[in-house]
């Protein structure tokens, strides 16, 4: 047993230690939904280093229960941290490979990690805001995106990335800031939710609003917070999260079924019988205690809301009409959340619209939760994709020192 | 390069929409981009040539061309591109009107099943003909649907399809007079420039 005060060793290929830090913004923020923020802050973390032409910026954006810890540790003394939820896809030599990169993570408004949210205090009422937070959208999410980008000095993203919620705002990006980018990485996304999706957040919400504890979103107030509900939305989200066939393997050797007792017997009674039952109840269980119960809301409305193609007669294509920038894309075949079939969609409406597409539809068994994983086709596509990206930005860089040597 | 390859991007437009079907590790369109400026899309649905079009930095869409090109609206490219892959697709018919559909023009390659070792290969050995162009068995080769030059040409007039433009070669990118007066003889690969 180790005495806590020695440092722990990270892999060579991790960014290490790394260091949140809160951007305020003062320019008051009008939201899709027609209200106010005066003023809010921002929690973001960086990687890598911004070239002094300030073109090597990528923006990493989180899904639903992300945050702005994509990479790395916060405490060297803590050796059962865990690194931030990208890993596998952020440090030196991984696909977003801050020798070259300098990638940008932040937490979305709403988010409980930090920035502005529900557990923020109201400057009106001088109590956390609770349900009274502004809904917030994509896009404005997006907007604020832009903003920090301005308080960082970067003008345009090498690529923006980012898988399901993330993906979303990545095509916002190419939809409201057309010149801000040059590459969207869209990863098992959708152009817009399906009912069916819909239904599903509309599961996780009522399991939240109908706990006890929520009082009506402000169980701040009494001390308390809707942890059963909060855990019942989560295990409905992780199910679909993930494929019945990773399920199957996960969860016994009852080859056909994957349904394996946790003892040797049934207990003919509602106790736990089966092993999903007991993981399911540790994931959601874990998650409640560390996630905030609004934004939970939020986040799915979030989800919900995305459609960049009603301002457009519903035609997407014309939303993308000025998007300059190249779209990778990417799908998971065993996703049914954001099915590839979904992707298929987005890549369709980006041809119409004549963009430079690729398109990437990785055989998979983990389910949606696939693009959080560093499955190896995945990896190799990205790291060769941002290779070129990386390329392109020396390139430019050297036309521009030319350009500026012939011009003195 | 492939041989029929070289010969066909002549008939490509600088800067012109190039769409590849079974575009491999995409150094044709990258080879294109180059030299010609042109917007690339390449179909594939091998996952290594997927990877090496990346690395090209070429456009690829992991597609099956079998599947069809429903995706594609119509006339949204110049030129689109099936290169050696026609008489291995299910529905050859089909494919070529898609063709025709998404792009302005089509330039189709094909190995000619006509050609006079082939016919000599199964009339005096009773085996289905192979060659450098067929390298295959009969049983374990991807091509479904072979067809002679006369076949091409034949659909070509069913399907009120222009041909702009025909050339047959060897394996190794050469024409000679014999194949020009007697294409569907000795021509061993046909390279067709196709439009409405």
């Amino acid at each position: 047993m180790s005495i806590g005060t020695t440092a722990r060793k990270f892999p060579t290929n991790s960014v290490g230690v790394v260091e949140p830090r809160t951007l305020h913004f003062s320019q008051p923020l009008t939201l899709r939904s027609g209200r106010t923020l005066e003023s809010y802050d921002l929690v973001i973390e960086t990687y890598g280093t911004l070239n002094e032409s300030r073109t090597n910026a990528v923006l990493i954006c989180h899904a639903l229960s992300g945050d702005h810890h994509a990479a790395g540790y916060h405490d060297p003394q803590n050796h059962e941290e865990k690194p931030g939820w990208w890993e596998c896809c952020i440090g030196p030599g991984k696909p977003f490979d801050t020798n070259h990169f300098f990638v940008v993570c932040l937490n979305n408004l709403g988010g409980c990690a930090g920035s502005t949210g529900p557990t923020s205090i109201n400057p009106d009422s001088g109590r956390p805001w609770g349900s009274d937070f502004p809904i917030v959208t994509v896009r404005d999410w997006v907007h604020t995106q832009a903003r920090l980008a301005d308080e960082l000095g970067i003008y345009r993203w090498a690529a923006v990335i980012g898988g399901s919620l993330g993906g979303m705002q990545v095509m916002r990006w190419a939809i409201s800031y057309p010149d801000r980018l040059r590459h969207a990485l869209v990863i098992a996304s959708a152009p817009k939710l399906s009912a069916q999706n819909i239904a599903f957040n509309e599961v996780a919400r009522q399991s939240i609003m109908s706990d006890r504890d929520f009082h009506a979103g402000h169980y701040y107030d009494y001390d308390t917070f809707p942890q059963k509900g909060l855990m019942l939305a989560r295990m409905v989200g992780h199910i679909t999260y993930l494929s019945d066939t990773l399920m199957r393997d996960k969860f016994g050797r009852d080859a056909r079924f994957g349904r394996d007792l946790r003892s040797g017997k049934l207990s003919f009674g509602f106790d736990e019988d089966f092993q999903v039952q007991s993981y399911l109840q540790y994931k959601g269980e874990t998650f409640s205690k560390g996630f905030d119960a609004n934004t939970y809301l939020l986040m799915t409305k979030a989800l919900d809301y995305f459609d960049p193609s009603i301002d457009y007669n519903n035609d997407l294509s014309q939303a993308f009409k000025d998007s300059k920038c190249k779209f990778l894309v990417i799908s998971f075949s065993s996703d049914w959340r954001f099915s590839p079939e979904r992707s298929r969609e987005i890549v369709e409406t980006l041809m119409k619209a004549r963009k430079e597409v690729s398109y990437l539809e990785i055989t998979a068994d983990q389910g949606h939760d696939a693009f959080l994983l560093p499955i190896p086709r995945y990896m190799n596509a990205l790291q060769a994709y941002m290779q070129r990206v990386n390329e392109e930005i020396d390139n430019e860089e050297e036309r521009e020192i030319g350009s500026d040597v012939n011009a003195s | 390069m492939r041989a029929d390859l070289t010969l066909i991007q002549d008939w490509i437009r600088p800067g012109s929409r190039v769409m590849d079907l079974g575009c491999g590790d995409g150094s044709f369109l990258a080879h294109l981009k180059k030299h010609k400026n042109i917007k690339d899309c390449g179909l594939e649905i091998d996952v290594d040539r997927i990877q090496k079009c990346i690395e090209a930095g070429v456009n690829v869409i992991e597609q099956n061309v079998d599947l069809g090109l429903a995706n594609f609206e119509d006339n949204s490219f110049d030129t689109v591109i099936l290169a050696q892959t026609l008489q291995a697709l299910q529905n050859p018919q089909e494919i070529v009107r898609e063709i025709l559909r998404v792009g302005r023009f089509g330039i189709l390659t094909f190995p000619n099943f006509a050609y006079w070792r082939h016919r000599f290969y199964l009339l005096t050995s009773g085996h289905m003909p192979k060659s450098r162009s067929l390298p295959y068995e009969w049983f374990n080769t991807p091509n479904l649907h072979h067809c002679t030059i006369n076949d091409f040409d034949e659909l070509c007039r069913s399907e009120h399809i222009k041909v702009l433009n025909r050339t047959v070669v060897d394996d190794f990118n050469r024409s000679s007079a014999l194949m020009h007066a007697w294409p569907n003889f000795f021509g061993i690969n046909a390279i067709y420039h196709i439009s409405r």
